[in-house]
């Protein structure tokens, strides 16, 4: 029997990095608008967002790159104002992996060590221990410009971990290597973030790098940080469209709210019905209106006789391949927008004809009601 | 099909014969070359031979006698006016090289770094002397350090000297000074230049690992900005050793260099082989210092990490 586990290793809940009403204004451009947030110790944690939504000036705002307008940070309960980026208990892993490169893989881990003035025995051990920790042992004596995109990765996180950081931070470390070494690395860092158990601060626009390896995520759009909550919570329960937007993909059906009460509500939409969902938290009722979402992968097709509970039926207007799964657009009588239907190819989703006649089942715990 | 195959084989050979040659990107790159690289050879290699081949032979009063001898190497080696001047120039260029750099490369640090929006301005600005003519930087330099000079008048209205210096003309000081002064410039731009090609995340990085600010210029800016040191410390020093203006205009008795001599040599004194002989010397010399500078700048750049 299969156990549900929630995470792997137990965190504690003491807050590593406390963010506190940070602004960050340039002239009357605000790329962080009143953001808060708590980092708990030894966290894998991600600032999600598209460009230019103020993730990386947080992150460098907590390595001492850049100064909040207004607003405090604390890291490990020390205030961090006026201490510059060399007296931080942080280090970071550059967007472009800044590899020293007139010095060797070795002289590069050991970088940051010189200045701790250890002996001479003692800085090899931990430079080449770092070095093992990334799969890099023997690499050591390599010139930095011999090194490959993903070893280039592996030294810059080295470079960092073997100053034994409280946190470190991670600047969209993989967007610059290929889909399918960065898959690997994603599975490697969460791998190296519970072996070490450093809280890990990554800022990436890559939502499911965000999904598959953090504990918690935050998103964030234009400077504010719209949702706080875990991978699975932040897909399954979206606050809003924006943030269930930028989390794959979903259809919204215009509703209207008949009741509400303390754990749910009661919406009124075309197409599916009435429906009875569960009120989200942050759910701040505007108007009489409200949206409902349902993921594509969450809408099944019936086929033949099937049925389930809840169904809705329609027409079949495009048909996407794409190799294990098919995408259908499908044409629901009363809705102004056409539902996605992502379906996986073992039934033979691809074979469906498009115009044919469909009906799709979905499960009541699948809807979600967002405020408009 | 087959026809148009078995046709086609002598046409295509015929084709090959030809086209390596003229497609062959060596043959193109030698004749994109082929103008400036004749231009050279007739106006800098074949007077480079003639030089060489009059500093194996005698002057004999009107004519020259065509016998192979080393006996002006032999004066320009031994003879110890020629060996002092030598040092001499030596010395200034190096000094003027080194401190040319030192000067330098602040200024260019600012303009790379600190320059903003307007670093093009700032080079821009650089440039400027550079619009009046090379010797009327060098006279202006006469009105500054002169008897009744800029500076000897400002000393002593401040009551700093009672009598006008003569120690601030003519003499190698005054070569120094003035050839600091007139190649700042080429100091500048390469060392902007390499300056400009250092990533800023690597200074970013230093920092993240500790270090402060003097500490990540020394072990980042700096090596990464060695190439343009180097260059800068070339370009000023390999000219210098043989400038003959400036030393000519400001360094009076005390300040000529090994160029004066050589200029003598080849005028009022009439003896071509012995200048060419003077000449070839400077010149090896002048290879051997430039490549043993490399050698230095490298080996510190290995010190700093």
């Amino acid at each position: 029997m299969l156990e549900r586990v929630q995470s792997e290793r137990t965190q504690s809940d003491r807050t590593m990095i406390e963010i506190r009403d940070i602004t960050r204004s340039y002239g009357s451009f605000k790329a962080l608008d009143n953001a808060s947030l708590a980092i708990r110790e030894g966290e894998f944690f991600s600032l999600l967002g598209p460009s230019g939504c103020g993730k990386t000036t947080l992150l460098r705002m907590i390595a001492g790159f850049d100064t909040p307008t207004s607003g405090s940070i604390a890291v490990d309960g020390q205030p961090m104002d006026g201490i510059p980026a060399n007296r931080r208990p942080t280090n970071m892993v550059f967007q472009s992996y800044a590899i020293f490169p007139h010095l060797n893989v070795e002289q590069n881990v050991a970088y940051g060590l010189k200045r701790l003035k250890l002996d001479a025995g003692e800085e090899k051990r931990r430079a080449e221990e770092a070095l093992a920790q990334v799969s890099l042992t023997g690499l050591g004596k390599r010139r930095a410009t011999e090194l490959s995109g993903g070893q280039r990765q592996r030294v810059a996180l080295a470079r960092a971990l073997v100053m034994r950081p409280k946190v470190l931070l991670l600047d969209e470390p993989l967007s610059a290597l290929d889909k399918k070494l960065r898959e690997q690395m994603q599975v490697e860092l969460r791998r190296l973030q519970q072996a070490v158990g450093i809280t890990f601060v990554l800022v990436t626009h890559d939502q499911y790098e965000a999904l598959a390896m953090s504990d918690r995520i935050a998103v964030m759009f234009g400077g504010r940080i719209a949702q706080v909550a875990s991978p699975k919570e932040i897909y399954q329960r979206p606050v809003n469209r924006q943030v269930a937007d930028f989390l794959g993909g979903m259809n919204f059906v215009k509703a209207e709210i008949v009741e509400e009460n303390g754990a749910s509500l009661v919406l009124d939409t075309l197409g599916f019905g009435r429906v009875r969902t569960d009120k989200p938290k942050a759910f701040v009722r505007n108007g009489g209106a409200a949206t409902l979402g349902i993921r594509p992968e969450r809408l099944r097709v019936l086929w033949d006789n099937a049925t389930a509970k809840f169904e809705v039926a329609g027409k079949v207007v495009e048909r996407h391949y794409f190799g294990e799964i098919t995408h259908l657009i499908v044409e629901i009588p009363g809705l102004e927008k056409p539902l996605s239907v992502t379906e996986t190819n073992d039934f033979g989703a691809d074979d469906i004809p498009v115009g044919a006649p469909i009906r799709l089942g979905y499960d009541p715990e699948a809807l979600v009601a967002m405020a408009d | 099909m087959t026809v148009a195959a078995e046709g086609s084989p002598p046409l295509r050979m015929a084709g090959l014969r030809r086209s390596p040659l003229l497609q062959s990107e060596a043959v193109q790159g030698f004749a994109l070359i082929s103008p400036t690289f004749v231009y050279a050879l007739i106006l800098l290699v074949l007077p480079i031979l003639v030089v060489i081949a009059h500093s194996f032979w005698t002057q004999n009063y009107l004519t020259i006698d065509h016998t192979f001898t080393l006996e002006n190497y032999r004066i320009a080696l031994t003879e110890p006016i020629y060996r002092d001047l030598l040092w001499r120039s030596l010395y200034i260029s190096l000094t003027v090289s080194l401190l040319t750099v030192a000067l330098a490369y602040p200024i260019a640090y600012f303009i790379s770094f600190h320059g903003g929006r307007h670093k093009s301005l700032w080079l821009f600005l650089i440039t400027i002397p550079f619009w009046t003519s090379y010797l009327l930087r060098v006279m202006s330099w006469k009105v500054i350090l002169g008897y009744n000079g800029v500076l000897n008048s400002g000393l002593m209205g401040l009551g700093i000297i009672d009598e006008p210096s003569t120690a601030l003309l003519y003499n190698s000081s005054a070569v120094i000074i003035t050839l600091t002064h007139a190649w700042a410039t080429f100091a500048i731009l390469p060392i902007f230049v390499s300056l400009e090609k250092v990533d800023r995340t690597l200074v970013e990085a230093a920092t993240d690992l500790g270090d402060g600010p003097l500490r990540s210029f020394l072990r980042v800016t700096l090596p990464l900005s060695a190439p343009g040191v180097i260059s800068a410390a070339l370009i000023v020093m390999i000219p210098t050793v043989g400038d003959y203006v400036t030393p000519k205009l400001v360094g009076g008795k005390d300040g000529v260099m090994i160029a004066n001599a050589i200029q003598a040599q080849f005028g009022k004194a009439s003896n071509w082989p012995l200048g060419a002989a003077l000449s070839v010397t400077t010149m090896i010399i002048v290879s051997l210092i430039a490549g043993a500078t490399v050698l230095v700048i490298r080996a510190l750049q290995r010190l700093a990490r």
